[in-house]
This record gives structure tokens, sequence and C-alpha cells, in this order.
């Protein structure tokens, strides 16, 4: 059978467009849409009902000297610390001595550390309240090994409430970060480790030569997940502290709820939408950029 | 090249849409033009409207609140058997969340629960979308019914820029009061009587912390906890007035003056001296009154709404009391009504509404909402049952409504009070802030609004 040439169809150069049209219209409506009326909503004053007030970029001038938008976005960046590079140096940890034990019922144990992701976030805040508080289990054993002097009110205390709720974030990731990483790292052959130890390298250097640059593509798949994790994370921060003491521990997404449902300025809430949108898009394409060039110049390791 | 243009066209087409319609536009509110029918024209005889379906929206979910409220249905449908009424029932936060959309519609309730504070019913009567009741409240004789400390939580000015005067705007069934809570075995072991003055109640503080327990027990990981403390340790020493006037965002009173600074110091120092526990704002409101009722701490200043769940644990121990009177001689306190029943401007069966809103507060609705457990806002004293914690919650609250002053919430005052005050009593709770910063924090808010209003 010879083969026939393509049809005048198939040569259109709108052809292609034309497959993607139907995923585009469902993407455009469900997320394209939303996001340009966000914008629109961000240049206007309006309660969420009623009449609204054109106001330029007044929402966003506002934000610039806001204290409470201010801490937020610090604390959504403190966050990326507990949220993606914690569990990323311990997933890479766990990943690399999980890849190399034999251990028996492994699936198992996978599926442990993976469970954090499983359960609802709405009941692991609500279990973290209890471990925090002034009477809790974490105060509980503290004060059994007699640490009195460390017990505090964990989300409650100024200092502490961040990294407390940062911990549980690290807690929360670390299982999505390993399981990837180790997803990874179970496509490198083994005849690299093998060649390695006969070069003579110990588990250390196997690590660094090996695992950590095969693995380069895992780590920013890894990365870009859970900075966005972080930086949109709410309902843990709804649920333990309502972004207390004080302003301590507001992140973005709080501040767009606060805004838009309890003092219904919807303009407002539409432009930290915005900003937070824009901010999740800036980091991540710094991250997907290192990754990249990582890779063109680390080449075949 | 050639997807250019058509790139261009796309994104002005879409520009055009989107300015097009901006958000709101198309409901369109009436603004301002709030109906208020008169007196005269009001026809209370529900019997003669002929054939009416009203559409009744709540949040009275919860145990004793829905069976009173299904209670009162039945009774209303067997009086007036031509009307027929379709309940919806929903938490206050849906509610909430939803009232603002379903009003700006055309297709509203004939009657649903408003939330009292200016950030709610305020921006619903700035935007004409509730019924002025005055006229109605005059032909069903509601001002004698209620006590005007009750009614004046309702009562906005026609451009809600007075929060507290002015026309009427919806009607309450139950109440609230915040008081005092003590266990009487451990006033007991104490040698200690309920104080009868705030100068008593100071030393009965320091007495509980001398003796090795916790004076008084808060969990104010929510932040808003704190403000049922402050509001009746505040009226201690500011005059009710001035309170009246800042809770409700009025103009002309100050955060910054000395019985509002005495007041938070006076927080402050009960904080730092541990007399609130070692971690207020690290332990949530629900752990800190169950501790509360299983034997930690000798006083719980808090709403009149724990008083069954800690009767349960505690039984007879449990006795509530209203605050001491304070420096100008007035028992006042925070307190305040269950959620007010309204009438949406658009809605079709006003007079039908407005008669059932009637037999919702009428003396049969009181009784039964006692009976179910509940606290009605009038007749209070009359239906106080006679042994346990709600005959001194019920009186409680009927000596502040009708003799002293029922004060309303703080975070009523501005549509971001809640907040405010929320993380300043937080901070200054935490010892990150002194009595003058907290105030110049709740000042800032205040003056911003009313400045503005």
């Amino acid at each position: 059978m010879a083969r026939r040439p393509p049809s005048a169809v198939v040569r259109s150069r709108v052809t292609p467009y034309l497959f993607v049209l139907p995923a585009f219209l469902v993407f455009a409506a469900f997320s394209l849409y939303p996001l340009a009326r966000a914008a629109q909503f961000s240049l206007y004053e309006w309660p969420g009902f009623g009449p609204s007030t054109f106001v330029g970029l007044r929402n966003y001038a506002e934000l610039a000297g806001d204290p409470a938008f201010r801490s937020a976005i610090v604390n959504a960046l403190l966050l990326i610390g507990f949220y993606a590079l914690l569990p990323l140096v311990i997933g890479l940890v766990l990943a690399a001595i999980l890849r190399r034990g034999q251990v028996r019922g492994m699936g198992f144990f996978r599926t442990v550390i993976f469970l954090p992701q499983v359960v609802a976030l709405v009941v692991v805040a609500v279990a973290w309240r209890q471990i925090y508080s002034p009477d809790g289990p974490l105060n509980q054993a503290l004060r059994a090994v007699g640490l009195d002097s460390l017990a505090r009110g964990w989300l409650g205390d100024p200092g502490a409430a961040l990294p407390a709720v940062g911990l549980i974030g690290t807690w929360l990731e670390t299982g999505l970060v390993m399981l990837l990483l180790l997803a990874g790292m179970s496509r490198i052959p083994q005849e690299l480790y093998e060649a390695a130890r006969l070069d003579g390298a110990g588990p250390l250097r196997e690590f660094r030569a090996i695992t950590l640059p095969a693995v380069r593509g895992e780590i920013v798949v890894a990365l870009v997940l859970t900075i966005i994790a972080a930086l949109k994370t709410f309902d843990l921060v709804y649920m333990t502290t309502s972004g207390g003491p004080g302003h301590a521990t507001t992140v973005p997404s709080f501040e767009v709820y606060h805004r838009a449902f309890e003092l219904r300025e919807v303009g407002s809430a539409s432009a930290v939408a915005i900003v937070l949108t824009a901010l999740v898009f800036a980091i991540n394409l710094l991250v997907t950029r290192i990754g990249e060039r990582g890779t063109e110049s680390g080449g075949d390791a | 090249m050639r997807s250019l243009p058509r790139r261009t066209l796309l994104g002005t087409g879409g520009l055009a849409l989107l300015a097009a319609c901006a958000p709101g536009s198309e409901s369109g509110g009436d603004g301002g033009g709030a109906s208020a029918p008169a007196a005269s024209e009001v026809e209370t005889d529900p019997a003669t409207l002929g054939e009416v379906t009203l559409r009744l929206w709540d949040q009275e979910v919860r145990g004793a609140q829905d069976s009173a409220i299904t209670a009162l249905i039945d009774g209303f449908r067997k009086a007036y058997p031509n009307i027929t009424i379709d309940r919806v029932k929903q938490s206050f936060d849906d509610l909430q969340k939803q009232t603002g959309l379903a009003l700006s519609g055309n297709d509203v309730p004939d009657v649903l629960q408003v939330n009292n504070a200016r950030g709610d019913m305020g921006e619903f009567v700035k935007a004409g979308q509730l019924t002025d009741l005055s006229g109605y409240a005059e032909a069903y004789g509601w001002t004698e019914r209620f006590a005007e400390s009750v009614l004046a939580k309702m009562r906005y000015s026609a451009d809600a820029v007075t929060f507290g005067e002015g026309a009427l705007w919806g009607l309450p069934q139950t109440g609230e009061v915040c008081g005092i809570y003590y266990s009487q075995k451990k006033l007991d072991a104490l040698g200690a009587k309920a104080p009868t003055s705030w100068d008593e109640l100071f030393a009965l503080v320091e007495a509980a912390a001398g003796a090795g327990e916790q004076p008084l027990v808060l969990g104010n990981l929510e932040k808003w906890p704190a403000l049922h403390v402050f509001g009746p340790l505040q009226a201690s020493l500011v005059g009710a007035d001035e309170i009246v006037t800042l809770a409700m965002g009025n103009a002309g009173a100050s955060w910054e003056d000395e019985p509002n600074l005495a007041a938070l110091g006076k927080l402050g120092e009960w904080a730092s001296s541990g007399a609130l526990g070692d971690a207020p704002n690290g332990l949530a409101y629900d752990t800190a009154w169950a501790d509360f009722a299983k034997g930690t701490g000798v006083l719980l200043i808090g709403g009149s709404w724990l008083g069954p769940d800690l009767e349960k644990t505690m039984g007879e121990d449990l006795r509530f009391m209203a605050p001491p009177a304070g420096k100008d001689g007035t028992v006042a306190t925070t307190g305040g009504t269950g959620l007010p029943f309204a009438i949406p401007t658009a809605a079709k069966n006003k007079d039908a509404a407005a008669a059932f809103i009637d037999y919702l507060t009428g003396d049969e609705a009181m009784a039964l909402i006692a009976e179910n457990g509940g606290m009605p806002v009038n007749r209070t004293a009359e239906l106080a049952p006679d042994s346990g914690v709600n005959k001194d919650i019920y009186e409680a609250f009927d000596a502040v409504s009708t003799d002293g002053a029922l004060l309303p919430y703080l975070d009523y005052a501005t549509p971001s009070f809640a907040d405010t005050a929320g993380a300043a009593l937080q901070e200054l709770i935490g010892g990150q802030a002194d009595a003058a910063a907290t105030a110049q924090a709740l000042q800032a808010d205040y003056a911003a609004f009313t400045g503005e209003g």
C-alpha cells in the first residue's frame, strides 16, 4: 500500500489548533475566564453585591502600605522553607536510604509515609491543633523529659506559631516529595552504582555523583508542587490559628478569604489573589529555569 | 505572523467584553430606595391574606433552636392554615455568605435572619435591600414588647451611618449575655463568696492565684473569645454610653481615653500575671470551657450559650452571674440577641412575613423557646426555670436587659473590627503590645471608619 499524501485539511496550519480547541474551551471557561474576571474585580471597589465603583489601581496601591498584606507575603515566603525546602532535604535522605536497603514490607512503609497526603487537611489541622495545645501531647512529652522551659502554647506564641504551622506542612509534603524522588531513583541503572563502587566511591559520593544529578527533574517537579502548596496554603491556617496571634501566621490565601467574605471587600481580595498568582508564577518560573539550566550544563553526569 | 492580528483582535474583544459588565452592575441595587410601609397600611390579620407561601431562611439548626422553631412553625400554621411556610435552614456561616448574593437578586425569601453587625445588616440597609419595620412595630406594638436596649441592636439610620438609633430592620427571638461562670465548690474552698463588686472580683482573682488555682479560664486561639472577657471588664471602668458609641461604630468617643486604657491595662495585667492561664492564645475556645467543666480554674467569663453544656458536666456546682456594677453604677455587660429576623425589600408577602415575625417573638413563642432550652429575649425572668444554671442566666439577662445596659458586641463597630480587636487583644494578652499600643490599634480602626462615615 502506497502512502497517500496528506489531505489539504491535515496540511492546513489551522488543523493542530482544531485539535486543541475542545480542551482549550474547557480551560478558558473554567480557568482563564475566572482569572480575567478576578483581574477585573481587582480594579473595582465592590462589596460582593449591588453596584461597584471603578477605582483603577487603588486596591493595589493600598496593598503596598498594608501591614497585614506585607506580613502575609513574608509569612508565605517563610513557609516555602517549611513546605518545600525541608521536605526536599528529608525526602532526599529518606528516598536515598529506601533505595539502597531491601526492606521487607517496603510498600507498607511507603504508604505510611505518603499517608498525610491522603488525609483531609481539615482533619490534619484539628489533630495538630490538639498536639500543639498547651496541655497537648507535645508539651507533655517535653515536660516528661524535663524540658519544661520549652513547653508553651505553640500556636499562640508569636515566635513559635509560624514554625509550628510550617512543620505541619513539612509533615504533609515530605511523603509526596519522597515518593517522587523514589520514582526517579528507581530509573537509575544499577550498573552505574556498580561502576562507581569499582572506582572506589563511598555512599556519599555515589549520592552526589549519580543519584542527585539523575533526579534533578524530579526535584524541580517536587519543588514546583510544594512551593505552590506553600504559597496558597489556606486550610491549615484557617483551622489552626485564623492568622493569629495578631497577624503572625496570616497568609495571602487567608487574606483573600478574610477580605472577600468577612470584610466584603471583593476588589481588595481580588487584588491579593492576583498578586499571589503572579508570585506563584514568578517563583516557579525561577525554579524551572534554574532546573533547566542545571540539566543543560550538567549534561550527562 | 498570521496569528498576530487575530490574537490582538481576540484581546481587544475580550477587553471590551470585560468592560461591558462591571461587577454587580447587571443586578443593580435600588440605592437606598428602601420600602417602609406605614402602620396604617399594615394588615395585621394574617387570616385575611388568602393563600400565601412564605419563604423562610434561618440558621436555627442546633438542637434546642431547631426544635423551638419547628414547633413555632407548626403553631403558626395551625393558627393560619392559609399560610404555608417553606423553610430553608443552614449554618450561620453559610447563611451569612449567601445573604449578600441572594438579596441582590429578585427571587428573595420573605423572612430571613441577618446578622446585626455593620458588615452585614448595615451594608444591606445602605443598599436598600431590607424593609424598614417601623410601621409594623407601631401596628403590632413591638416597642412595648421589647426593651429598648435590645431593639437598639436592630436600629440603623436609613443610610446606615448611625447604628443603634433610627429605623427598625429586624426582630430577634433569643437573648445572649456574657457573664461570669463559677464553681461554687471552688469558691467555698477559697472561703470566698460570689463577688458583689469589681474590687471583690479582683481580690478573688488574686486569692485564687495565691491558693495555687488558675483564677480565670480563657481559650483565645480563635482571636474572638478575649472580646467576651474584655467586654465585661471594660464596662467596669468605662461608662456604658461610651461603650455603646464605640461598639456601634458611631462617631464621638475614643479608645485612647483614660478609662479604656485602664481596662486594657487590667486585661494585660491579668495575662502577664498568669491569671488567664499559661498560654491562653494557644488554647482553643472549646478546649478551654471543657477544661473548666472538668475542674480547671475558678472563674470563666463567657457567653450564656455555654451554660447548658457546662452544666452537663458540673451539675449543681455550676453558677452564673452578671458582672458586678461598673463605676457608673449600672450593671453592664456584653450581650445581645440571637440573629434578628428581617424582611427583604423585594419580598413578595411582606404583611404575612411581618405577621410571622410577630408570632415568632410573641408571648407564646417565648414560652416555647424556654421550654426547648433556649433563652427567650422577652419575659426572661418570668420564664426562668426553678433551678439549674439557666435560672441564673435568665435572671442575669433580665437584670441586664431591663435595668442595666446590654452592651453590643465590640466587633459590631466596623466591618474590620472583629479582626482588628481580635488581633490587638491577642497581642496584648501575649505581651507583644502594651495597653497604649492596643488602644492605638483599636482607635485607628474606629477613627478611620467614623471619619469616613
